[in-house]
């Protein structure tokens, strides 16, 4: 899975693409890893932006979860944003809408770690 | 093949409470809107195709016991919670005073599973045979110990049915009559047994008390041949998901998402949602039944998966 990323201020957004299963979990893990220890390194929020996920499964969710832990594990925090429907309506489905903290856009996201965050985010 | 679902409730059998059973009346007489019924049939017929399920019904009720009706003269059931006093009621009613066998296939031990059995009328008669059938070596231990002092005031011992135990390889099929049967090992605490049971034609799962974990690769390609084209799957979706993946995680229970993905994935027919929480009423659990059919309607693939949820006297004909 290609995992693009971003920074906006001291807040740093991946993006997975495509479908997240029991095919490809673990590779998003290890694709994953190196961005996880960089928030750390630099005392950065994680935000997974989804808009470009289109599906994710019960192991897909499970590795967003482990995600999540690690993150909060090395106190940093991680925020989801911008779900397409349908994994919108999984993400409720499953109450992993409970679990995680989730904004429909970026910038929502964003305003949700930091103000500093949202205006490097506007100057694009 | 008949499924007819005794017990359906998980780790604790409940009741629906004077509270509730005013609730449900109130709003059917709020839904019935000031019609008149000429009858009770009137009112019965209203009351069976207008007003929604959770008015007119309840899951119940026992913890889990699911008999299954081959056309053979012998009785076949999996696990002993308190559904099996209903059902053994059912047996000696049917048997009329002939004695009956009755085969018994034991997912475990866990108390919810066997605590029907001091309580199932059949045992008591002279002349039943009761055939136990499972893959603990301490199920015979377990069924003892419950009706021990000072748990019980019969002992195992007592029972006037010849009591027989017959122990099963996971992994291995067995013939007997009508019916052949594999066990599945399951991850549960002290380990579970599902079943596949194979009977003119039809494949039943039964697979309650079973914790998932998909993304191990190897495990899931083994639940996915075990429920392989199957007409109906009995599955646990005690928790949600995300339940499943934090709080509860190592509890032993599933969900609903992953008896979808897993039934999807082996091409199943019909998927019944099994070994409901206790803390849930019937609105709850309905709510879940809803989610689930949306969820298999939004990952349909080229076939679709019927979704039901199960309850106290529910029937299925395979
Ligand atoms: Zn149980
Ligand atoms: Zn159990």
């Amino acid at each position: 899975m290609a995992l693009s990323h971003r920074n906006y201020a001291k807040v740093r957004v991946v993006a997975p693409v495509g479908r997240l299963d029991h095919d490809n979990c673990e590779a998003f893990r290890n694709d994953l890893a190196p961005h996880l220890d960089a928030c750390l390194r630099e005392g950065q929020a994680l935000i997974f932006d989804l808009s470009g996920l289109e599906y994710v499964s019960s192991a897909g969710l499970r590795c967003l979860m482990l995600a999540a832990r690690q993150a909060a594990s090395r106190s940093g925090r991680l925020v989801i944003a911008s779900l397409q429907p349908l994994v919108a309506e999984i993400f409720q489905i499953s109450r992993f809408n409970l679990v995680f903290d989730v904004f429909p856009t970026m910038r929502e996201a964003l305003a949700s770690v930091s103000s500093e965050a949202v205006e490097a985010f506007e100057r694009g | 093949m008949r499924v007819r679902f005794w017990g359906t409730r998980g780790s604790m059998p409940v009741a629906l409470t004077a509270a509730d059973v005013r609730d449900k009346l109130a709003q059917a007489l709020v839904a019935a809107d000031g019609r008149r019924f000429e009858s009770f049939g009137a009112a019965y017929d209203f009351a069976q195709q207008e007003l929604p399920f959770t008015l007119t019904h309840t899951f119940g009720g026992h913890s889990s016991c699911v008999e299954l009706e081959t056309g053979s003269n012998e009785y076949f059931v999996c696990d002993m919670g308190s559904g099996a006093r209903p059902f053994g009621a059912h047996v000696l009613a049917r048997q009329g005073g002939r004695p009956a066998t009755v085969n018994v296939f034991m997912s475990h031990v866990h108390w919810d599973h066997i605590m029907g059995f001091p309580f199932f009328g059949p045992a008591y008669v002279p002349g039943t045979t009761i055939r136990i059938h499972g893959c603990h070596d301490i199920l015979e231990q377990a069924l003892r110990l419950q009706q021990a002092p000072p748990c019980f005031p019969v002992p195992f011992d007592q029972l006037a049915a010849k009591i027989e135990f017959v122990k099963l390889v996971p992994g291995e099929t067995y013939a007997g009559g009508s019916v052949s049967v594999t066990p599945k090992i399951q991850r549960h605490s002290g380990d579970s047994y599902g079943y596949r049971f194979e009977a003119g034609g039809k494949v039943l799962i039964y697979s309650t008390d079973s914790e998932h974990k998909l993304e191990n690769r190897g495990e899931a390609e083994a639940f996915v041949a075990f429920f392989r084209d199957a007409d109906l799957v009995v599955f646990d979706a005690m928790y949600s998901l995300a339940e499943v993946a934090s709080v509860k995680a190592d509890w032993g229970h599933s969900s609903n998402i992953v008896g979808v993905e897993l039934c999807q994935m082996a091409g199943v027919k019909h998927l019944v949602l099994f070994h409901h929480e206790p803390s849930s009423d019937d609105a709850a659990i309905e709510a879940v039944l809803r989610d689930t059919r949306r969820l298999e309607e939004l990952t349909r693939g080229a076939r679709s998966l019927r979704v039901s949820a199960a309850y106290d006297g529910l029937e299925i004909d395979l």
